[in-house]
């Protein structure tokens, strides 16, 4: 692994003054620090946000969920606040990678990060999230441009994630077998006017899918699901699974996504 | 760059660049050489160690990260008489390893999970496991013995 300089300020100001135009967030690093030794990435220096207290709060104000950058998946899994008014929302996280990668990872992380695979971002999207950063609010529609880009600054951070409670949601993942990660997760939220679909897993980064969201907006019903036309042009073809299959699987996790849901209501 | 742990009770000052593992830091600068390096991509696990209550991949984590915790490693479970601890008493009983490359990082994992989810049933531990590997697939054991463990004297809190 190529040097560089570490640093882990005590606050949100030191953190951006250290950042500079350079400077790489560490936040948990289970992406991170395998695509420096893979020599993917060659930071000059890591600003390490671990030591920043008010990114690990999890509060819930009025019918918003206000989750701190820094809480790792695991907390996130299993925190009462977040499984009562957001249940698929710790599932998810307790879906991701394994027990160790949980107790490292953050959600603040896995969002900046934008992997094309990750989980995160389809709830963000589904549940319209916003993402709070040093020095504004972004909605998630905005917010993810593309395979691991997102509209973050050079030295802009993630401080909190802000998450509407829906009436209800759910989150249908395929895992793949061997790296956990999604070869298609399909986010489903229901509000009172509209039901949001959102999936991660096919190749081009995390989106929202019209057609499914006008379908179940219309009828919440696994049913209507079939009529929907699922394009394969839009998925990405490698080594784990063809275009045609991920589209498949879209309607397969919709459909599973969609029952969870009915039997939760 | 100067870091402090405290690792299997010992106070430790390193002094060491700032892109140093973990897992390089236990192994090559303390010594302890039972946490073992297998995929070094965070795959298999076995390189799992213990910070403060939680167990993590060391091949995945900087030295500087953890920096002032408390690490736990397999060198720090049995006691100074040679007493096993309860899951290497069970690792024992159960005959739940081959070649023991997996078993450090398998009885880390294994601590965590008798003590965050002692009500586990056999499949629910074969979920919790699924961050280790083991090539000899002799995973049948490890589940037994964790069972076993469960079933023990209540866990010491390391």
């Amino acid at each position: 692994m190529t040097d560089f300089q570490y640093q882990s300020p005590n606050t949100i100001q030191e953190i951006v003054l250290a950042l500079g135009q350079d400077g790489q967030v560490l936040a948990g690093g289970q992406s991170l620090i395998a695509a420096i030794k893979h020599g993917l990435l060659q930071p000059s220096l890591l600003v390490d946000l671990k030591n920043i207290a008010e990114l690990q709060t999890i509060t819930l104000v009025k019918n918003q969920l206000l989750i701190g950058a820094m809480v790792s998946h695991q907390l996130v899994a299993n925190h009462p606040d977040i499984r009562q008014k957001i249940s698929a929302l710790a599932e998810l996280a307790n879906g991701i990678g394994d027990r160790q990668i949980r107790a490292m990872g953050t959600i603040g992380g896995s969002v900046a990060n934008h992997d094309p695979a990750a989980c995160y971002p389809s709830a963000l999207l589904a549940l319209g999230a916003t993402v709070i950063t040093s020095r504004r609010q972004i909605m998630a529609d905005d917010f993810f441009t593309g395979i691991f880009t997102t509209t973050l600054e050079p030295n802009e951070i993630i401080t909190a994630i802000s998450f509407p409670v829906p009436y209800k949601a759910a989150y249908a993942k395929f895992k793949q077998p061997a790296s956990r990660f999604a070869l298609i997760g399909v986010f489903i939220a229901v509000f009172a006017k509209e039901v949001r679909v959102a999936i991660t897993g096919g190749g081009h980064g995390v989106f929202r899918h019209q057609s499914l969201e006008k379908a179940l907006t219309k009828e919440l019903h696994p049913k209507v699901i079939d009529a929907v036309q699922i394009d394969p042009e839009i998925f990405s073809s490698d080594q784990h699974a063809t275009a045609i299959y991920r589209a498949n699987l879209v309607r397969v996790q919709t459909k599973l996504a969609v029952q969870q849901i009915l039997q939760k209501i | 760059m100067l870091t402090q742990i405290l690792i299997n009770g010992q106070n430790v000052c390193l002094e060491l660049p700032a892109h140093t593992l973990l897992i390089d830091a236990i192994r090559n600068h303390l010594g302890l050489t039972g946490s073992h390096i297998g995929c070094d991509t965070a795959q298999c696990g076995a390189c799992t160690v213990r910070v403060n209550s939680k167990s993590v991949k060391a091949c995945n984590v900087l030295l500087s990260q953890v920096d002032g915790q408390i690490i736990t490693t397999i060198e720090g479970l049995s006691q100074s008489d040679g007493t096993l601890h309860p899951i290497q008493q069970a690792f024992r009983d159960c005959h739940a390893l081959q070649c023991g490359f997996c078993t450090p990082g398998m009885i880390m994992s294994a601590i965590d999970i008798c003590q965050n989810y002692p009500n586990s049933n056999e499949k629910e531990i074969r979920e919790l496991l699924e961050g280790n590997l083991c090539r000899c697939t002799g995973y049948q054991n490890i589940i037994t013995a964790i069972q076993l463990a469960l079933k023990s004297t209540p866990l010491s809190n390391k």
